[in-house]
């Protein structure tokens, strides 16, 4: 009796192959094809009945006699999310790099345990971890009762519901996604690299620069994505800390699935979003690759 | 090997950035914990120790209910994603073929598509397909994005597997599927137990989607925890952060200890 032997293989990956594909690839063309119906009346959408309205409306308004007005609302919510989420992967890059270089300087039973300093912030639930803030950021918070006890302000310091409340949760919520593949790809550095360098005169910012950034480039560049991405698409750190004011991309698409029942809308802004992370993604692959990867 | 001591890697003033680090990561987490056994009904103020709010906690159905059904549909997410997983990861190891690379596309798919088009691709599609929201939903959204959790680490550690082991044993006139009981599974545990852990902690944790696919009757404990925070702070929401934190601590020293062992 011969068979083919790859038909065990094939049985063996298709079960985890049929789910993700059913619902998850599936529900996505789906969602793609429903950015182009009309709304229903009280959510949902209006099936075979194609508009490109949902596109339409994220730059143009209908005024009364429906003449199209440009309208940079959405555009403008598009670059804060934008701008929220490259400071926050700048700022996780300042921080985490040095981070990750000491702790790779240090002896391995160090390592291990500044390592899972680190990863349990990492796997402690991000609604919990973003509470804690508003203890710290809230008028009569932590912050603002130790600043009025040092005598610094007088008034409310009125950190909450602003863009720098949001700036602070999605840096705290995310830096543990940089440090860990920036440690990754460090923990496996050749150290004689570095003596070499110093024995041909280089200096410590030279050594740095020439030798353990480009050596750590895998790594930062995963971190980026790993932190870039979440941070673009977040919806409850912006509406827990931000408030009405400070609304990112996330909270425009949930708000179409809840108070403005609009679908086709959430769909194409759910799409958009996922463009932009796969244009992401393809520059990363043909820029990086083989070279480490995210996983 | 590096010696720690040479002056050449002494950067004293990346030891005060680390102090600042981890004050940063961890003031936070301390306060929390501290108010939530602050007896004062004002959250941020202290006046003295007690465990009330633990008690109102675990007291409030509501809240045991949503934890009942984190528990379920984990339960149900790591044993299934864990299965599927191990599968796909025997599947792939060997010889390579053409499928191979659908398959790491597949499977990589959850971890990089944004979790909140996730969320609303998934509502939709249940909607579509006329399947009720419920606790199903949330369990089939759960078993498909902690299939990549569950499979990395397995994927991996067959990687690391000598193929003369399994060449030995057939040598000794194994049959395949003994050869995969007594040598490949044994040796795989590792990477299925951090795997399931992985699973879980992540089934646990989510509420992006779970929060859109959830429905009225199946909500889980991040779930009730956001609606709690939205209607504003209180000692009760300190209370059940705290144990969260609690949960996640005991089940990452776990792995951890489980790791130092090997």
């Amino acid at each position: 009796m011969k068979r083919d032997p790859l038909l065990g293989r094939y049985a063996l990956i298709s079960p985890a192959a049929i789910l993700i594909f059913v619902f998850m690839l599936l529900p996505m063309l789906l969602m793609a094809l429903m950015s182009w119906l009309e709304p229903g009346q009280f959510g949902g959408v209006k099936w075979s009945s194609y508009t490109p309205e949902a596109y339409v409306k994220f730059l143009f308004d209908r005024d009364l006699s429906d003449v199209l007005v440009f309208n940079t609302d959405y555009l403008s919510i598009f670059s804060r999310s934008f701008q929220l989420a490259l400071v926050t992967t700048l700022l996780t890059l300042l921080v985490a790099f040095p981070v990750a270089f000491y702790i790779a300087l240090q002896t391995p039973k160090h390592r291990t345990w500044l390592m899972l300093l680190i990863t349990i912030p990492f796997w402690t639930n991000l609604l919990v971890r973003t509470y804690a803030w508003i203890l710290l950021l809230r008028n009569g918070g932590l912050i603002d009762s130790s600043l009025h006890g040092l005598g610094i302000v007088n008034s409310p310091i009125n950190l909450m519901y602003t863009p720098i409340a949001v700036q602070i949760g999605l840096v705290y919520a995310f830096l543990p996604f940089m440090v860990l593949p920036i440690y990754t790809s460090l923990e496996k550095l050749d150290w004689r690299l570095l003596e070499a360098a110093y024995d041909l005169y280089a200096n410590r910012w030279q050594t740095m620069r020439r030798i353990v950034i480009p050596l750590a480039a895998p790594g930062m560049v995963a971190g980026c994505i790993l932190v870039f991405v979440p941070a673009l698409g977040t919806f409850f750190i912006p509406e827990l800390l931000g408030g009405a004011k400070t609304l990112m991309i996330g909270n425009l698409i949930q708000q179409q699935f809840g108070v403005s029942r609009n679908w086709p809308f959430g769909a194409a802004l759910s799409f958009a979003l996922l463009a932009v992370v796969l244009i992401f993604m393809l520059i990363y692959a043909l820029r990086f690759r083989g070279k480490g990867s995210l996983t | 090997m590096i010696n720690p001591r040479n002056p050449l890697w002494r950067y004293w003033s990346l030891g005060v950035l680390m102090v600042v680090f981890f004050a940063f990561l961890y003031v936070p987490i301390i306060v929390l914990i501290v108010l939530s056994f602050n007896q004062n009904q004002t959250a941020t103020i202290w006046t003295a120790f007690s465990f009330d709010w633990y008690k109102t906690v675990l007291e409030n159905p509501n809240i045991l209910r949503a934890a009942q059904n984190s528990l379920i549909v984990a339960a149900v997410a790591t044993v299934a994603s864990t299965v599927f997983a191990t599968m796909a990861a025997v599947g792939m190891a060997g010889k390579t073929f053409k499928a191979q690379n659908a398959f790491n596309g597949l499977v990589g798919l959850p971890l990089l598509v944004p979790e909140i088009v996730t969320a609303v691709a998934s509502l939709l599609f249940f909607l579509a397909i006329g399947l009720e929201l419920g606790l199903t939903t949330v369990i089939i959204a759960h078993v498909v994005f902690c299939i990549p959790f569950a499979y990395l680490p397995i994927r991996a550690r067959l990687e690391g597997l000598d193929p003369k082991l399994l060449e030995a044993a057939s040598d000794l006139y194994a049959r395949p599927w003994q050869a995969f009981a007594r040598v490949t599974l044994p040796l795989l545990l590792p990477g299925i137990v951090s795997g399931a852990m992985l699973a879980f902690i992540t089934s646990m944790d989510d509420f992006v989607i779970t929060f859109f696919v959830a429905g009225a009757g199946a909500t889980t404990l991040p779930v009730y925890i956001f609606g709690m925070i939205r209607t504003g702070i209180s000692p009760e929401v300190n209370a059940i952060s705290t144990l969260l934190f609690a949960a996640s601590l005991l089940f990452v020293m776990v792995s951890f200890f489980i790791s130092q062992k090997k």
